[in-house]
């Protein structure tokens, strides 16, 4: 008997079915892996069984008892937890009172007496933390522990946990695994939502795979290897794209960051004294964990953010004081870092491609509205666009978006093209394409910036790598150089590795 | 068994409302306030049937009040443009009403200056004087949202004020009429009086004037990269100054070309209607501004109509008023109902029900 049994699970929002006759079992005290690309379903799924959202058809069983799951209390009440990738602490409260926060009958609460219960519950599942402590100063990958503890001491005897690893650096990855590991033996279930091979090998019993809202199958983690896994997950052998070529080390330096200083939107420091170069046909990658200046860096580049001090030059030009028309119009070619706010949404497709170059397109401040359904038909063409010029722009999927913007910028030939985050959110079809214009864009000759949180996507194409940490570059390797046991802990500030 | 939620019919958010919406808005919009406002009026002690038709139709019946519908709609026209370029462009400029008097002293002042000196000269010289006034009734707050962001919509509420003051210490300081010795300017020189589209009503020029403008709007709009750039600051701020528009140059140039227009509409009643400046040359026109830009839909042609149909209700508040003896202020409640009932659906549209 399954600990937990969803049968021909069917969720459909609007039009878009998200989980298609979806059967997953679940034993109790294995580690199962939901595994899939972004949109695939897994989180609308394992939602469903938290009682977040209600299936269209289907059926789940609780201990081989049919189930209906309204709400998370439900759920709860029924021995299952859930830990998102938004953590629902609040960061004043010391941790024993964000655990049995909404879980306590008392009005007051009882400070010592909390603490004790928690802590020992912490001891009870071996999880390192101080029931005194402040959320507030706690690491993320601490924070995430005391997640876990909030649904273990709830009695959860399922634990959901979606995408765990993605906001944890490779050392707090390690000790998430432990925790689980003993978790296991303890006899508890273990939903590991994720679309990383490698650990999903590394961790867990047996594997889901989704794809497309479409449950692939079930297999036993020893019997397939990651490469059977990836086919399962994106429906053909091959994927991902890498660069192919040497650099060549004479190429001239295009881009030059020196001391650049620059403060947050608190007006605390964000960038102290950075510093790099970027060669022509060179992709350089930005590791690092996300809230480290690389915002901050991308809006720099972009000509949206002033630096506080610093140089910053294009093919020896100084790039600091100018607006971003002038960045433009001096060869940086800059992809915004959050597509929605990268676009006007109510313009059209059109408008939007032609937005940067107004001054192009129009003749005694009129528009030159040919010219400008020319150049749209004409991307849209260049670029695989899945939009009718007249759309509106907002109505489009997230990649048909990005690669406006792509095009936009790409279409001009940049000597520079900085991408924060380009595939950020994106169906792996799109992600492939993404990367592969960049590596054109690198054979052509540009200088680009890669500001990625994706280790996976800065291994595969930069030909060199920066770690950024705390708002300094804390080392330059090369990508051959690179494993990512080393950028993590250049990425945790553990390690400083000079070039 | 646990019980289980039926499912009911929620509100669910939409980003792509059907084609067949937006027509409909009006439509419902004009329902929706004769319903609510079908109270008032048997409050009243009249039949709201009778009611809304001396409301919306007598005024059509003939042509004296027909035209009197064109010559209400004028300054709302004006206004109601003015304040188009503003919204479109994300900036709240609520402060058309003082921007209007702005233009209407000015155009006094310049009127008056007119004897023998002809039309020609005479009515560009005003309607140059009035823009170039309201301009600058609007560039102090203007300047302060471009400079601090001080948010414009206090700011622009606030000049309103101001302006009723100064227009008060002017009509009874140096423009008294020495006659009357009532708070009125003497009249502007004939020369400087709008000509008449037809004798003997009071329909003159200014409508003219308000029809160009809302051709302009529409070009401006649709037609040009200024148009362009407002639209996409309005919509799209962030988007905008990463694309390299220049924001603040774009804001505070719409912000003056909206002060301006509305300072025209000072000029319009000036010189169309009134003839001399008082204190009571516009009803609130500024204000109404606001509300027939959104009903229009910061669209050109949306704002004709708006203002034709504001313009309409308030000719029928009075053909009503003296057939039913309620009360004229039902004009009012209705046009503000109105305003009510239509932003609820522009909001509502975004939504759909569904099944759930
Ligand atoms: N609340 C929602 N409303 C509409 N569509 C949704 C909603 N939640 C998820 N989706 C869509 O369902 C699909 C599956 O999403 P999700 O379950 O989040 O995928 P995964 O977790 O595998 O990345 C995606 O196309 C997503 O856009
Ligand atoms: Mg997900």
């Amino acid at each position: 008997m399954y600990i937990v049994e969803m049968q021909k699970v069917t969720k459909i929002f609007g039009e878009l079915v998200a989980n298609d006759h979806v059967d997953f079992q679940l034993r109790k005290g294995e580690i199962h892996a939901l595994l899939g690309e972004n949109g695939a379903g897994k989180t609308t799924l394992m939602r469903i069984l938290y009682g977040l959202y209600q299936q269209t058809t289907g059926d789940i069983f609780i201990d081989g008892e049919k189930v209906t799951i309204n709400s998370p209390k439900d759920a709860i009440k029924k021995g299952v937890g859930m830990v998102t990738q938004h953590f629902a602490l609040v960061p004043p409260m010391t941790v024993a009172e964000n655990v049995v926060l909404g879980y306590t009958d008392s009005f007051v609460l009882d400070q010592a007496a909390i603490e004790k219960k928690v802590g020992e519950a912490a001891d009870q599942f071996s999880l390192d933390i101080n029931p005194k402590s402040i959320v507030r100063h706690l690491s993320v990958g601490q924070r995430q522990r005391v997640e876990i503890l909030k649904a273990l001491y709830r009695n959860a005897k399922v634990l959901i946990l979606d995408e765990p690893t993605a906001v944890l650096v490779p050392q707090e990855v390690d000790s998430l695994f432990e925790t689980l590991n003993r978790l296991r033996k303890d006899d508890l279930s273990v939903i590991f939502i994720s679309h990383k091979l490698d650990e999903v090998t590394k961790i867990t019993d047996r594997v889901t795979v989704l794809r497309d809202g479409k449950s692939i199958g079930t297999v036993d983690t020893v019997n397939v290897t990651q490469k059977q896994l990836a086919a399962m997950m994106v429906g053909r052998d091959t994927f991902g794209v890498t660069r192919q070529t040497e650099i060549n080390p004479d190429n001239k330096k295009i881009l030059e960051v020196e001391d650049l200083c620059a403060l947050d939107d608190k007006g605390l420091p964000a960038l102290k004294n950075l510093k790099l170069s970027i060669r022509s046909g060179e992709i350089l990658g930005i590791a690092g964990v996300g809230g480290n200046g690389q915002k901050e860096l991308a809006e720099i580049l972009s000509g949206v953010k002033s630096p506080t001090s610093g140089v910053l030059k294009i093919n020896d030009k100084n790039l600091v004081g100018k607006d971003p028309s002038d960045f433009s119009k001096m060869g940086m070619g800059r992809i915004p870092e959050d597509r929605h706010e990268g676009v006007v949404g109510d313009l059209t497709v059109y408008e939007n491609l032609a937005l940067e170059h107004l001054d192009e397109y129009s003749k005694n401040g009129f528009l030159d509205k040919q010219a400008i359904r020319k150049n749209a038909e004409e991307l849209i063409k260049n670029f695989q666009i899945k939009a009718k010029p007249s759309d509106r722009i907002r109505t489009l999927s997230g990649g048909n978006m990005q690669k406006v913007l792509l095009a936009r910028v790409l279409s001009r030939q940049p000597e520079v093209v900085i991408a924060p985050q380009p595939t950020r959110g994106l169906d792996v079809g799109a992600t492939e394409y993404v990367r592969q214009q960049l590596l054109e864009q690198r054979s052509r000759g540009a200088a680009v910036m890669l500001i990625s949180e994706d280790l996976d996507e800065i291994l595969s194409i930069s030909d060199r790598i920066a770690v950024i940490y705390e708002g300094e570059i804390v080392g330059t390797i090369n990508a051959q150089d690179a494993t990512p046991e080393k950028l993590g802990l250049m990425m945790s500030g553990a390690l400083r590795e000079e070039a | 068994m646990e019980n289980v939620e039926k499912p009911r019919w929620r509100l669910v958010k939409t980003d792509n409302p059907p084609f067949w919406v937006k027509p409909l808005i009006p439509v419902l919009a004009l329902i929706g306030t004769f319903i609510l406002t079908s109270v008032l009026i048997l409050l009243a002690d009249a039949n709201p049937f009778e009611a809304y038709y001396y409301f919306l139709f007598a005024p059509l019946e003939n042509q004296v009040s027909l035209l009197e519908v064109l010559v209400k709609s004028t300054p709302l026209i004006i206004t109601g443009v003015a304040v188009t370029y503003a919204f479109a462009t994300g900036y709240y400029n609520i402060g058309a009403e003082g921007q209007l008097y702005a233009g209407a002293i000015a155009a006094t002042g310049i009127g008056m200056a007119m004897h023998g000196i002809p039309a020609i000269v005479a009515l560009p010289l005003m309607i140059v004087g009035g823009f170039v006034a309201g301009m600058a009734w609007a560039l102090i707050p203007a300047l302060l949202k471009v400079k601090l962001a001080v948010d414009e919509v206090v700011t622009t509420l606030l000049m309103n004020s101001v302006m009723a003051y100064i227009v008060s210490a002017i009509l009874n300081g140096p423009w008294r009429d020495p006659n009357s010795g009532w708070p009125q300017s003497p009249d502007i020189a004939p020369s400087a009086v709008f000509f008449k589209l037809i004798p003997r009503s009071r329909l003159n020029f200014g409508f003219i004037l308000a029809v160009v403008l809302i051709l302009i709007l529409w070009i401006v709009m649709t037609r040009t990269s200024f148009g362009l750039k407002m639209r996409a600051v309005g919509l799209g701020k962030p988007a905008a100054k990463f694309a390299g528009i220049k924001v603040e140059r774009t804001i505070l140039t719409a912000a003056l070309i909206s002060g301006g227009i509305a300072g025209i509409a000072g000029v319009a009643e000036v010189a169309g209607i009134h003839f001399h400046l008082i204190g009571e040359i516009s009803p609130g026109y500024g204000y109404t501004g606001v509300i027939i830009a959104t009903l229009g839909a910061l669209n050109a042609f949306g704002v004709g109509l708006a203002a034709l149909f504001f313009g309409l209700v308030e000719t029928g508040a009075q053909t009503l008023s003296r057939a039913l003896g309620v009360p004229v202020y039902l004009g009012q409640v209705t046009q503000a109902t109105m305003l009510l009932v239509a932003l609820g659906m522009l909001l509502l549209q975004r939504y759909k029900f569904r099944r759930m």
